[in-house]
C-alpha cells in the first residue's frame, strides 16, 4: 500500500515523472490547469502504485510526497 | 504509511523559477538532501553564482552569499577561512565556473580549500538566452553558433573534472548526471559524499552535475534528457576523477 501526493500548485507540467513512473500510472492532467497555469501532473490508479519514489526523484519542483 | 519521500527541510517553500523540467530543481534537492542527512544546516553558508541559479538564496534554507560572476570559490575562501567551523559551498554553472571563473576555480582547486563546489554543466549560457559556452559540444547549435560549434574557430569544449583532477590540491573531483532515476540515486551519493569531505576537514571536493537546458536546447524535458544520455555523457564520462582516500587506502 502506497500513495503518492501531488502538490500541485508547484507543478510545470514537465512530464518527468510520467516517464519515470515504472506502473505509468502518472499523467498529464489535460483537462485542467493549475495556479500557474500548466496541465498539473496526477495519479489516476492509486492502488497500482508500488511507492517506489521514481517520480519524486526525478521531480524538479519537489512537487511529490510519497508514504508507503 | 510513513513519509518515504519528500521536499528536504533545507529548502524553502519558494517555487523555484527555473523552466518547466530544468534540473536545477533536482540538483537543489540533492544538496538540500546532503545538508539534511550530514544534519549541518545551522552552520552551512552557500554562494550562488551568477547564471539560471543566481536567486539560489531564496531556496536554500541555510545563510546564502551572492557572488559576482564566477568569483563564488574566491568568496567561499574568504569565508572558509574566516569561519573554518562553518560548511562553505558554492553552486555554479558552466558559464560562471568554466568561462568567467575559471582563474578562481583553478587556484581554489591548486590551493586545495576546504570548500565544496557544486558544478552545473548544462554546455549552454541559460539565463542570458542560450549562448555557447565554454562546455557547449562540438557542433552544438547554440544563438552564438547557429551553424553549430565549429571547433577549428570555437576551439574545444573544456572538460572541468579533467583539467582539475592534474592538480595535487583537490581531494575530490567526481563528475555524476541527473538524466534518470539511477544517475540521480548515485549523484545524491556523490554530493554527499562531497560536503561529507569538507566536514571531515578533507578539503577541496568537487562534484560536476551534467545537466540539461530544455528552453534553450529547444527540446521537451524528456528529450533533453536523452540528449544528456546520448551526447553530453560520451563527451562527459561520469565517475571519479581523483578521491585521495583511495590513493591513501592503496599507499
Amino acid at each position: 500500500m502506497a500513495k503518492v501526493t501531488f502538490n500541485e500548485d508547484r507543478c510545470k507540467g514537465c512530464g518527468l515523472c510520467v516517464e519515470a513512473c515504472p506502473k505509468k500510472i502518472v499523467v498529464i492532467d489535460r483537462d485542467r490547469i493549475n495556479r500557474k497555469g500548466h496541465n498539473p501532473a496526477t495519479v489516476r490508479e492509486m492502488d497500482k502504485c508500488i511507492g517506489c519514489a521514481f517520480c519524486a526523484t526525478m521531480c524538479p519542483d519537489c512537487v511529490i510526497t510519497v508514504e508507503k | 504509511m510513513a513519509v518515504v519521500f519528500s521536499k528536504p527541510k533545507s529548502l524553502t517553500d519558494r517555487e523555484f523559477h527555473y523552466c518547466p523540467g530544468c534540473p536545477h530543481g533536482i540538483i537543489h534537492r540533492l544538496v538540500a538532501q546532503a545538508i539534511d542527512n550530514l544534519g549541518i544546516e545551522g552552520r552551512t553558508i552557500g554562494i550562488a553564482p551568477v547564471g539560471c541559479a543566481v536567486m539560489a538564496y531564496d531556496y536554500f534554507a541555510c545563510d546564502m552569499v551572492e557572488a559576482a560572476h564566477g568569483r563564488a570559490p574566491a568568496v567561499a575562501t574568504g569565508i572558509k577561512r574566516a569561519l573554518p567551523d562553518r560548511i562553505v559551498f558554492t553552486y555554479q554553472g558552466d558559464g560562471d565556473l568554466a568561462s568567467i571563473g575559471m582563474a578562481e576555480t583553478v587556484h581554489s582547486a591548486a590551493r586545495g580549500e576546504n570548500i565544496t563546489i557544486i558544478f552545473v554543466n548544462n554546455a549552454i549560457y541559460g539565463m542570458t538566452g542560450g549562448q555557447m559556452a565554454p562546455t557547449s559540444l562540438p557542433g552544438q547549435v547554440t544563438q552564438t553558433s547557429p551553424y553549430g560549434r565549429d571547433v577549428a574557430t570555437q576551439g574545444y569544449p573544456i572538460r572541468i573534472c579533467e583539467l582539475l583532477s592534474s592538480l595535487d590540491g583537490p581531494h575530490f573531483i567526481a563528475r555524476v548526471a541527473v538524466n534518470n532515476v539511477k544517475n540521480v540515486n548515485q549523484a545524491a551519493k556523490t554530493i554527499e559524499k562531497a560536503f561529507r569531505n569538507q566536514v571531515e576537514g578533507k578539503g577541496f571536493s568537487l562534484v560536476e552535475v551534467v545537466s540539461a537546458c530544455p528552453t534553450n536546447w529547444g527540446m521537451t524535458p524528456s528529450k533533453a534528457l536523452a540528449w544528456v544520455s546520448e551526447r553530453m555523457i560520451p563527451y562527459y564520462p561520469l565517475g571519479v576523477f581523483k578521491d585521495a582516500d583511495e590513493k591513501e587506502d592503496r599507499a
